[in-house]
């Protein structure tokens, strides 16, 4: 076995490792916070998965859009909603843990029958892209899957007019919970002034 | 890419001939470059801190440092001890294993970003085909470690101080990309040595800064914002955070911060000296010293003269920048919270998308001057 094919072998166990572990802990730990940070690492760990494949481009956006945004943002909300509340008993858990452990399980039976079933070899292995694939991501991006990639940013503005609808309720003038008329007054500043009465 | 000195090779050969396979010679050859340039890396942190402190008392009328060594030079040095011996302390109720990999996550990154900084045609440690968007990328995972840090320290302040960062960072991020991705249209890759490979033509007239004046302002606020430096040192702002995240570190992990932010700063400055000022290039270009002068282009010792003349106008660009950084620090006022997100959101954010369009237009109009 070749230097160059042992160094990947190993970079692969560790990766792989850090994933499997990585997620378990996302999903056993207690702490919300503590899984929020694990899954910065199993996002990390799976673009080490995606440079190991050659593909840099991939792994780097990996690393920008799902561990620089999408986990900061749920660490952000996590932090300024850190109440610290005791959860409500649930009285069924047993026949709950049961019927979500048989769910997984057959959606891993399903998992692994795809994986022994499909043919996974490339016919050229040898006919990687490297650093041509930014290139190429670029080309298919405004050619064969320019629909989904429009839709997909017409998805996101979607996403962003409800955050400002739920942020800024005092743009609408009935609440969208309760239908009541909204105290506009309340939400622009203080009903009394603060200094005043303490005179 | 036959121009220039290429050591790796040369390295590569010179083990060869003591009958070593080509495989083995690479692995003693990996750690030398990343080696040297950790070193690099601390030793410009050491040099921007001494800076930082003459010019700072020179704004102010001070004298500064001034017994340590001749003019102070080895105070910075005195500092990294004191901070190396002093004890760790870890507050009763912080979280001790998030308080101890906050920093490092804060750290890790900015160093990994110098694997894309070139001093010459190859006298860098790869030139990875993502280039400049593994630096962007990098670079927005350091609000991890601020945010971790800052739940960590169990301290109102040091909370509030990594919620600013992290949310100074995000918005700042949106409008360097996009003043990052016009140079990258005109010229039409991502790599460091492409970058600078197009601004070589005509020396100093072929800069980026002339074609990009706009995108270089615009570059400039958001990447002093990303090394959370005065006029935009919120996420640290004394008089109202104590000092936001780092309150409650003491010793090596205070350390690390600090290291961060000045190795951040250099590599800031590094990065606008090779998409706006030329990177390694002489302002008049070297080539036509040579010829001027009849000397052959691809003799040895001319190119041992080119690639020290490539590092010393790097790093005099580099340095420049951080001057210009330090005096803004003592000229201009802090900005409050909502006057820094307005900045980012509704001031640079469109001036960058105007800036790429515009951008992209002349390319279209002016194939010749704007990258085909």
């Amino acid at each position: 076995m070749s230097i160059a094919i042992t160094t990947q072998f190993i970079c692969f166990t560790v990766l792989s490792l850090v994933v499997i572990i990585g997620a378990l802990g996302v999903v056993l730990l207690e702490s919300i916070v503590y899984s929020a940070f694990l899954l910065g690492g199993v996002f990390m760990s799976v673009a080490g998965l995606y440079l190991l494949l050659n593909a840099s481009f991939v792994a780097a956006a990996q690393v920008l859009v799902y561990v620089g945004a999408v986990n900061v943002l749920i660490i952000f909300a996590i932090m300024l909603v850190n109440k610290k509340e005791d959860l409500k008993p649930i009285n069924d858990i047993k026949s709950r843990r049961v019927i979500s452990t048989s769910i997984c399980l057959t959606l891993l039976s399903l998992l692994i029958r795809v994986d022994l079933t499909n043919v996974w070899s490339l016919s050229s292995p040898q006919n990687s892209i490297g650093e041509e694939s930014t290139i190429r991501i670029g080309e298919h991006l405004f050619s064969d899957y320019l629909l989904p990639f429009e839709v997909a940013s017409v998805l996101l503005l979607m996403a962003m007019i409800g955050a400002i609808v739920l942020a800024r309720r005092d743009v609408m003038s009935k609440d969208i919970s309760t239908g009541l008329p909204v105290d506009q007054e309340l939400i622009e500043k203080s009903s009394e002034p603060l200094l005043t009465n303490k005179n | 890419m036959e121009y220039g000195l290429d050591l790796e090779y040369s390295f590569n050969e010179f083990l060869k001939g003591f009958g070593l396979s080509s495989e083995v010679a690479h692995i003693i050859w990996l750690p030398l470059p990343m080696l040297l340039v950790l070193v690099a890396a601390v030793v410009g942190v050491l040099v921007t801190v001494w800076l930082e402190r003459k010019i700072s008392a020179a704004a102010q009328q001070r004298i500064g440092p001034e017994y340590a060594g001749a003019l102070g030079v080895l105070q910075p040095i005195a500092d990294g001890l004191k901070l190396l011996v002093k004890e760790d302390i870890i507050p009763a109720k912080a979280d001790g294993i998030l308080f101890t990999a906050g920093p490092i996550l804060v750290l890790v990154p900015v160093i990994l970003s110098w694997l894309i900084v070139p001093f010459g045609q190859n006298l860098l440690i790869s030139n990875v085909g993502i280039g400049i968007f593994l630096w962007i990328a990098l670079s927005s995972i350091q609000p991890i470690g601020l945010l971790m840090s800052g739940y960590a320290s169990n301290n109102k302040y040091s909370l509030l101080g990594g919620l600013r960062a992290a949310a100074q960072s995000i918005s700042y991020e949106i409008p360097l990309a996009l003043s990052v991705l016009a140079i990258v249209l005109m010229t039409n890759s991502l790599s460091t040595v492409d970058i600078v490979n197009q601004q070589s033509g005509a020396g100093i007239l072929s800069w980026n800064i002339w074609r990009q004046p706009v995108g270089f302002i615009v570059f400039w606020i958001c990447a002093l914002a990303e090394c959370e430096r005065l006029p935009f040192d919120l996420p640290e702002a004394e008089e109202e955070l104590v000092a936001g995240y780092q309150t409650e570190y003491a010793g090596m992990k205070f350390a690390l911060f600090y290291l961060g932010s000045y190795i951040n700063l250099i590599l800031s400055a590094l990065l606008v000296s090779i998409l706006y000022l030329g990177g390694w290039g002489f302002p008049i270009p070297v080539e036509l010293i040579a010829k001027f002068l009849n000397l052959p282009i691809n003799a040895p010792f001319i190119q041992v003269f080119t690639a020290s003349i490539g590092i010393v106008m790097t790093v005099l660009k580099a340095y420049l920048l951080v001057f210009i950084a330090i005096l803004l620090r003592w000229t201009t006022p802090r900005v409050r919270i909502d006057q820094l997100l307005d900045l980012g959101w509704k001031f640079l954010l469109p001036i960058s998308l105007a800036n790429l369009l515009i951008t992209a237009g002349l390319k279209l109009a002016f194939p010749q001057y704007f990258g085909g």
